[in-house]
């Protein structure tokens, strides 16, 4: 498209949200709009909320800067630096700036922020009396703490506590005054607020609480304040952070709809349909928003309709706050008081300086306030948004996610007091600093992000809490985390439900249909979301396979090892074996030269560093020797682990090893939303670790019980009891129903552990333990499912299926 | 000496997937786009040098199966935040035939 065929867009305001959406907008649509930036400040946009560590001398200038000058230049922005926005005419569309420039518009966005809100008192207008918002307010504050001693802060919310902080690092001597009896009253509750005075109080910060300021006093400069009870305090410097006002002067002089901000829809369009607003100068469903993470997802939701893609709506969003003083970790969410409908979690050790409350309604969590120990904020306040039912582990859920048992963390849960150089995600050695380095220089701002650029948290993921507490921590304020909506991935704005239910619904049968129908943002997806397509594709239509939306290790039927060789595991149905099988493995082995192998964890040999080019061939062998393929690559079921049962063990109360091949062989073959285990132990001694299955039998004298959702792994997990059968044929229709009911309905890659304590036991219990129909409904489906999952694919490749994948083209050059 | 190589026919090489040559000096895996366009790189991710041949392909692109590199397949960059690059090499299909430039 060339320059003048495009429409022209003009924001007003280079604040974080006017262009964040500008960013998310060229991300969709690079060439649709000749942009211009109104900023009034003389700087390109910065990260407003690091200016507390700007204030604290732990950050500068120009490393809060987000977009410099260049970032304009290169992406063809014109950017009016400096000038300010004086007149929007509607009719004309055109806005007007302070130095006369006008600029025609098709679409307007503004984003013109809010200032401080100043106390009307009697001297506010004296030299020295400023807010704490921009650039600017952080200049005057370092300026004066070179002159100057004394300075009063008047707001002992978040802002102020920042600011006082900063001027405290300053070498300032600085008094906090606050109209209530505890600081912080909207996100503390009384304890944590006075946990919260005294080490401020430690750290050299003075507060006068219950203080109404009734005049400033001074001549041309503030020299002090006198309060309603007569007392006076001097100072030299003062700082008011009582709260914001959107700034809605310009709007409200266009004629445009505003209450206490700017009226917007859910698609962020103010009354006036070419004219769209965010971020804190806006109102939506009564609404205005001071921090971070609303603004952001309002710029999504605001780059998708200029982008004329139309879908997104914002329906508001739920926030959370952290305050960013060094060595001071605090977190609160949500309803943290409570009322007579609510019960209390609460921990308080007044000794060790940690409190932990939360708020239950209806077993689901409606608040949560933290000082101390706030590793688990990220944890308690996913739970909050996705109303995660806690009753399974409401006694345990005070201690933390971590309680469960992280494997590779040990147990450091204060981010905030560790050193820069310990280790945060063990797979990729990433520590602290190295986290906090790139989420600063590289100014990132989700998990994704620092996912990307470090791989932080990018492996086994058991680290995603101290990551998040990181960003958190280091972003500080108003850091909220991912957005309580989270698409499958980049390539779409679905999540995992909603691609699910798009394809049952629409009835669509393969990936370019996908794409197409559910509107992809590429044209054939991306690794991510291919493999989570082929996977609900295959559960709606068990014959569904494109092999190149597969992972290499399901599409070589072997597990891909660090040298480009793979490993072969045939199956041995309940770990049973016979002298002929070892025998035909170890032929298999001298015959391809296997440097190594081992004994699983399953209960089955593996075979390590086979080419993949010897495969089909040593699949000939093992096929014709009766083995099959053990799976153990695949998002599948993997094995039966059993112990001996009654038939050696003078325990054992059930034939375990024969039940566990009946499951073994019922199951084998079936595709998984993750890998999927089983284990029959023979008596409650539990020498098959049945507990720690994603389905687990425990034999007894009198039945089996049957135990769901259990693993090891990363987070040990420990099943729960669903049920005690009397019969084996019981057993079975249970495992399939049940497994049936986790292929449904779980999302791709989530194992059965985390698929139940998002959805609640008693989802799983209505749909196979109190729906008979339904069991046997589900039973009936894993059946038919197992048809096609159970022609084995090693043979299959052995007799020449898919035969190019192993064949390299050999050339001389 | 001929400039092109004969490689393969492209009805050998699935759409969206990918083929290894082997020479006697490096691995070369061959893409085959949705539109038919084809692509050679080096057989070896900048990263710590996985099969790339392995990966999935998308766009023109594709992602290694060790780490989830994503790399370039017209300029054998590593994309996003990552850093680093592999060889590509000049291809071209006539009469459904694949070629590749012999500059091996």
């Amino acid at each position: 498209m060339n320059q003048r065929s495009r429409q022209n867009l003009v924001l007003i305001g280079n604040g974080m949200a006017g262009m964040r959406t500008i960013e998310e907008l060229l991300k969709l649509e690079p060439e649709k709009y000749n942009i211009t930036v109104f900023g009034e400040e003389p700087y390109g946009n910065y990260n407003r909320i690091m200016l507390s560590p700007v204030l604290a001398n732990e950050k500068t200038l120009e490393e809060v800067m987000l977009n410099d000058d260049d970032w304009y230049r290169q992406n063809n922005i014109r950017f009016e630096k400096g000038n300010k926005v004086t007149e929007i005419h509607r009719t004309r569309k055109e806005v007007t700036a302070e130095d006369g420039t006008v600029v025609p518009y098709d679409k307007l966005l503004i984003a013109t922020g809010s200032t401080s809100f100043m106390l009307p008192l009697p001297g506010a207008d004296k030299y020295g009396v400023i807010g704490f918002r921009d650039v600017k307010d952080v200049d005057t504050m370092v300026e004066a703490a070179q002159h100057y001693k004394k300075a009063v802060v008047i707001g002992g919310g978040l802002l102020g506590l920042e600011a006082a902080n900063g001027l405290m690092k300053q070498g300032m001597d600085v008094t906090v005054v606050h109209i209530m009896s505890t600081l912080m009253e909207r996100q503390l509750d009384e304890p944590a607020a006075k946990m919260l005075q005294a080490s401020l109080e430690e750290k050299g910060m003075k507060f006068l609480m219950d203080h109404q300021t009734e005049e400033i006093l001074g001549d041309e400069r503030v020299s002090g304040l006198r309060f309603t009870d007569g007392s006076e305090i001097d100072a030299d410097l003062l700082v008011m952070a009582v709260g914001i006002k959107p700034n809605i002067e310009l709007a409200q002089h266009a004629g445009l709809h505003c209450e206490r901000g700017i009226v917007v829809s859910d698609t962020m369009q103010t009354f006036d349909p070419s004219i769209y607003s965010v971020g804190e100068c806006v109102q939506h469903r009564g609404v205005t928003y001071g921090l971070v993470a609303p603004l952001f997802e309002q710029a999504k939701v605001a780059a998708n309709h200029l982008a004329e893609l139309g879908y997104a709506r914002y329906e508001g969003t739920v926030t959370s706050t952290m305050l960013k003083v060094t060595g001071i970790d605090l977190f609160s969410a949500g309803d943290f008081h409570g009322d007579e409908d609510t019960d209390e979690l609460l921990f308080h050790d007044v000794a060790g300086g940690t409190y932990k409350k939360l708020v239950i309604r209806n077993n689901k969590i409606i608040g949560c306030c933290l000082y101390g120990d706030t590793i688990d904020g990220t944890w308690y306040f996913q739970m909050m948004k996705d109303g995660t039912d806690i009753s399974d582990f409401r006694n345990t859920v005070l201690f933390g996610q971590a309680h469960l048992g992280d494997a590779g963390h040990g147990d450091e849960t204060r981010v905030a007091n560790m050193p820069d150089e310990s280790e945060i995600c063990g797979c990729n050695g990433i520590c602290k600093g190295d986290i906090v380095t790139a989420i600063t220089k590289k100014k990132l701002f989700t998990l994704d992000e620092v996912r990307a650029h470090t791989k932080a948290s990018a492996s086994c993921g058991s680290c995603t809490g101290l990551v998040e507490s990181l960003l958190a921590h280091t972003l500080g304020g108003d850091y909220s985390e991912a957005p309580s909506k989270k698409p499958l991935c980049g390539c779409t704005e679905l999540t995992h439900d909603e691609v699910r239910v798009g394809i049952r619904k629409l009835g669509l049968k393969d990936h370019d249909d996908v794409f197409k129908s559910l509107d992809w943002k590429t044209d054939d997806g991306c690794a991510v979301c291919r493999q989570a397509i082929n996977y609900y594709l295959l559960c709606e239509y068990p014959e569904y396979n494109d092999p190149e939306s597969r992972f290499i290790n399901e599409r070589a039927h072997g597990n891909i090892q660090k040298d480009g060789t793979y490993s072969v595991v045939p199956r041995m149905f309940g770990g049973v074996c016979t002298p002929k099988d070892l025998r035909a493995i170890a032929d298999v082995a001298d015959k391809f030269d296997v440097p190594e192998m081992k004994v699983t964890g399953g209960q089955r040999i593996d075979m390590f560093g086979v080419k993949k080019e010897d495969l089909p061939a040593m699949w000939k062998d093992l096929s014709e020797a009766g083995f099959v393929s053990g799976h153990a690559y695949g998002k599948a079921m993997r094995t039966c682990k059993t112990c001996v049962g009654d038939t050696w063990c003078r325990m054992g109360t059930q034939d375990s090893t024969g039940l566990g091949i009946k499951l073994e062989e019922l199951t084998w073959g079936s595709w998984m939303p993750h890998k999927y285990k089983l284990a029959v132990s023979g008596c409650p001694r539990n020498c098959a670790e049945a507990t720690i299955k994603d389905f687990g039998v425990v034999c007894v004298d009198s039945g089996y019980e049957i135990h769901v959702g259990g693993n090891g792994g990363i987070k040990v997990r420990v099943t729960d009891f669903l049920i005690k059968v009397d019969t084996e044929q019981e057993v079975l229709e249970y495992c399939g129903a049940f497994s049936q009911f986790y292929r449904e309905d779980a999302h791709y890659l989530e194992r059965t552990a985390p698929w139940i304590e998002r959805v609640g036991l008693d989802k799983i219990k209505a749909a196979i333990l109190e729906d008979e129909e339904n069991r046997k409904a589900l039973y009936e489906r894993f059946l038919i499912s197992q048809k096609p999952a159970q022609i084995d694919p090693w043979k299959e490749r052995a007799e020449g299926v898919e035969a190019n994948q192993f064949k390299a083209i050999k050339i001389k050059a | 000496m001929n400039d092109w190589l004969e490689i393969t026919n492209l009805e050998e090489i699935p759409v969206l997937g990918s083929r290894v040559v082997e020479t006697d000096t490096v691995n070369i895996a061959i893409f085959r786009g949705k539109n038919d366009a084809v692509y050679a790189i080096k057989d070896a991710c900048p990263h710590k040098n996985g099969p790339l041949s392995q990966g999935i392909m998308h766009g023109d692109s594709v992602t290694c199966p060790l780490h989830n590199w994503k790399i370039s397949l017209t300029s054998g960059e590593a994309l996003g935040p990552d850093e680093g690059c592999t060889n590509v090499y000049e291809t071209k299909v006539e009469d459904g035939k694949v070629y590749l430039r012999n500059s091996i």
